[in-house]
């Protein structure tokens, strides 16, 4: 008879070797840097062109993303539907993104096409010609868009937060206003477009199952362009956090049935000894649904649909940030938990088996990633734009495996103090 | 790595329509503990794994990955909530409230959130489609009672209803062992056997119109389509990604980029088992009016119902069809999911012929589909208007 009470044996985490799948690294012609990640089973890749970009670069808000949204509406040669439609055709996905330091071009497409696609992903990155009437529609529907956004209360917190965390001056503080969409000329991202894309920095990363020609065609189309290779370090600007009390409450809509609650507090960034630390302090705190904050807020007492706490992926300076929705009646008692899961933290040291629960889930977690090429492509990403290590993984995984209770509750101790803390609950 | 996915054939569809939502509020409570496993989410995190689940008005679906060493660790919490819960009245009372947070975050506090509760009311009338997977209000789930939790699970959650899927790093061999012995034993139970009100043929034109304190207006227009495992389904399939599928797809090229009428438009199908629809919707300019925005959408369709797309066109969706399916195969959780979902639908095989089921598909046969999907008769349209006259 089958004993069902009886847990089957497991294979504990710190006995799992984990290793990061390594990129080979090609130089094109011009000394522009591809790392590629070739791996898995199916004929297909990822292709990321990753530029030094971002908003830390654009002299007026918004232009960064206005370059990043209009990069492929329009060549001498081609027009935005034409542009569309090749990719498309090829049942590729050209996306763009934009973040603080840098902004991608991502290519997602079968291998087989891969020589057809590549030429016009060099013709955006030479030849992007900004059709005013393109950015016309660009200003009107964003600013069509940031009328929705503003009235959801998630979308608005989320934007204050950050403005109270570095300053409203700061990349990572500032937010898109409709006078910002409005001042856009045609000029600025022209402009913006030759320094930072035409003869930008740039950096590739390529991930799948990776034919064999892939470096002479990337070669070809990126070799002879006038790229620079990045140098030195991200920019770097003053952090202002706001000053006076740091309790917020904000109405957005009267109507509203939830708060969406954010408390937040400074981080230092990647290169700090504690962050690796603080991001297993984190997965007991707030990280996954096995976490305290979970357990208590939603599991015990039903105040929200989810809570989650992580340390932001910023460059300079990170942050720790607690995110939640939760009934209007119901947020005070929210934050006042929140505050006590951080006491205990302080208080207590983590018994062994929520320690080794966190543990065993932060390694489950990266051993799921390692299977596929653009999850592990991901990782490198990461520790190449953060000017990390080689063995940034290696010692990520070591302090998963060794770090005691004691030194987690130190750090519960000088990180999870309500004081350092923003509070914001906009309704 | 493993994935073990468990799918319960019951969805929002098969509820009583006096206590919609039952059947998503029942998938929280999987999680709740069972008969000999207190806590369900512990052992599976100490064996380093992640879970999670979820509703449609069709199936319920719940998927573990973890280390293929731990693999037997899926088997045991799987099967012990497959053999019984342990039907908290605790348990029950926490996730009634973290389903309605969830219904006011996704559906209340937020601006058009309550589109598809007012849509599927207006598209069906018969067919239980006609309320929400989260539920039709928040008084059903209230209301939900232990009891009602008990019969739920006894009629739907039994091994006769139930599809199990194991991918990953695991043998055959390997697989059929583990489920025997953990599977094994349990009772099969009782075949539930579905027996839903199909929905009658639309015979008019239908509109309905809302004013809401909403920054834009929108237009929301629905077509009913052929169900899942009909051929129609991929021919309506192809036609939506024609219509909506992508920056160079005939809506937001010649609606958003030439004329200006949608700051964003967007048209794709509910996909669901039995006859879904084809949805247009978007959000207005301002300035431009609901009835020339309507007509533009309409003037799209007829075009469509005029004359075959072009083989480059139809090259292009076929293209696009075959790469989603490629990228989306390529996560062995997603292969699993899909396998379990197929093997609801009759035929695990459909996992080996759906792209040429797709290829199969002529211009003639998409011209002839979008004549009868698109039919005056046919239509269901939403007026959302904002209030505030700006």
């Amino acid at each position: 008879m089958l004993n069902r009470t009886i847990a089957p044996p497991i294979k504990d985490a710190v006995e799992f070797e984990l290793v990061l799948p390594p990129y080979q690294k090609h130089t094109l012609k011009n000394g522009i840097e591809v790392y590629m990640v070739d791996l898995g089973n199916v004929d297909a890749m990822m292709i990321n062109w990753i530029f030094d970009a971002g908003n830390s670069y654009e002299k007026k808000h918004g232009v960064a993303a206005a370059v990043s949204s209009l990069l492929k509406n329009g060549t001498s040669k081609r027009s935005a539907f034409q542009i569309n439609e090749h990719f498309e055709y090829y049942g590729a996905y050209l996306n763009r993104s934009s973040q603080h330091e840098t902004a991608e071009i991502t290519l997602h497409c079968l291998n087989k096409y891969v020589a057809e696609l590549l030429p016009v992903v060099a013709e955006l990155v030479t030849d992007s010609v900004f059709p005013q009437e393109e950015l016309d529609i660009y200003k009107k529907n964003s600013q069509q868009r940031l009328q929705v956004s503003l009235k959801k209360s998630d979308f608005v917190a989320g934007r204050l937060i950050e403005a109270y965390l570095y300053g409203e001056e700061h990349p990572y503080g500032k937010y898109s206003r409709m006078e910002d969409y409005q001042q856009l000329q045609r000029e600025d991202l022209v402009d913006f477009y030759n320094a930072f894309y035409q003869k930008g920095a740039c950096r590739i990363i390529v991930s799948g199952k990776l034919p064999a020609d892939l470096v002479s065609l990337l070669d070809r189309w990126f070799g002879e362009l006038p790229l620079r290779v990045p140098g030195g370090q991200p920019p770097s600007f003053p952090i202002k956090p706001a000053g006076g009390p740091r309790k917020y409450n904000v109405v957005n809509d009267p109507n509203g049935v939830q708060g969406s609650i954010r408390i937040a507090r400074n981080f230092p960034n990647r290169h700090h000894p504690d962050f690796q630390r603080v991001q297993v302090l984190n997965n007991v705190f707030g990280g996954y649904f096995g976490s305290r904050l979970m357990a208590n807020i939603r599991e015990e007492k039903g105040y929200t649909y989810g809570i989650y706490s992580y340390l932001m992926n910023n460059i300079q300076e990170s942050g720790l940030m607690i995110s939640t929705e939760a009934g209007k009646e119901v947020c005070a008692a929210a934050i006042q938990e929140v505050y006590n899961e951080m006491e205990s933290l302080r208080d207590e040291p983590i018994d062994d088996e929520e320690l080794q629960m966190a543990r065993n889930f932060a390694i489950g977690t990266v051993l799921g990633d390692l299977d596929g090429p653009f999850h592990v492509a991901g990782r490198w990403k990461n520790i190449i734009l953060n000017g990390l290590g080689s063995d940034y993984f290696e010692k990520s995984i070591e302090i998963v495996k060794t770090i005691t209770p004691e030194e987690l509750q130190a750090l519960a101790k000088t990180y999870l103090n309500p004081e350092d803390f923003y509070e914001l609950v906009v309704v | 790595m493993v994935v073990v996915n468990v799918l319960y054939d019951v969805g929002a569809r098969d509820e009583d329509p006096k206590r919609t939502g039952f059947a998503h509020l029942f998938e929280h409570l999987m999680f709740g503990g069972s008969v000999n496993i207190e806590d369900f989410e512990t052992p599976l995190q100490l064996a380093g794994g992640e879970n999670n689940a979820y509703t449609t008005n069709d199936f319920t679906n719940y998927y573990i990955q973890l280390p293929a060493e731990n693999i037997e660790t899926a088997f045991w919490l799987e099967s012990d909530r497959m053999l019984s819960l342990a039907f908290s009245e605790k348990s029950l009372e926490v996730q009634r409230k973290v389903v309605m947070e969830e219904f006011k975050e996704h559906y209340i506090n937020k601006p058009y959130g309550d589109v598809w509760f007012k849509m599927r009311e207006m598209v069906y009338k018969k067919h239980p489609y006609r309320w929400m997977t989260i539920g039709s209000e928040l008084s059903h789930i209230e209301e939900a009672r232990l009891e009602d939790v008990k019969n739920f699970f006894f009629k739907y959650y039994r091994p006769v209803n139930a599809i199990l899927v194991v991918a990953g790093k695991v043998t055959v061999q390997q697989a059929r062992q583990l489920a025997e012995k953990w599977f094994g034993d349990i009772a099969a139970g009782e075949k539930y056997e579905r027996d839903l009100p199909a929905e009658p043929a639309q015979k008019e034109a239908r509109k309905m119109e809302v004013t809401a304190d909403v920054p834009l207006d929108a237009l929301y227009k629905c077509y009913p389509m052929a169900s899942r495992t009909e051929k129609g389904y991929y021919t309506a399939d192809l036609i939506t990604e024609v219509l909506g599928g992508g920056a160079s797809s005939r809506l937001f090229q010649s609606l958003v980029k030439e004329k200006k009428l949608f700051s964003q438009i967007e048209c794709y199908h509910t996909g669901s088992v039995d006859p879904g629809l084809v949805v247009v919707e978007g959000k207005l300019i301002k300035g431009v009016s609901l009835e020339d925005a309507d007509a533009a959408v309409v003037e799209q369709l007829e075009l469509l119902k005029a004359a075959p797309i072009t083989e480059e066109e139809l090259t292009k969706i076929k293209n696009k069809t075959e790469s989603a399916i490629v990228f989306e195969d390529m996560s062995v959780m997603n292969r699993a999911n899909s396998l379990a979902i197929y093997e609801l639908l009759g035929d695990v095989n459909m996992m080996n012929t759906e792209l040429g089921k797709y290829q199969a598909v002529t211009a003639e046969e998409i011209l002839e589909a979008s004549r009868r999907l698109f039919d005056v008769k046919n239509s269901n349209t939403l007026y959302y208007r904002s209030e505030k006259k700006s």
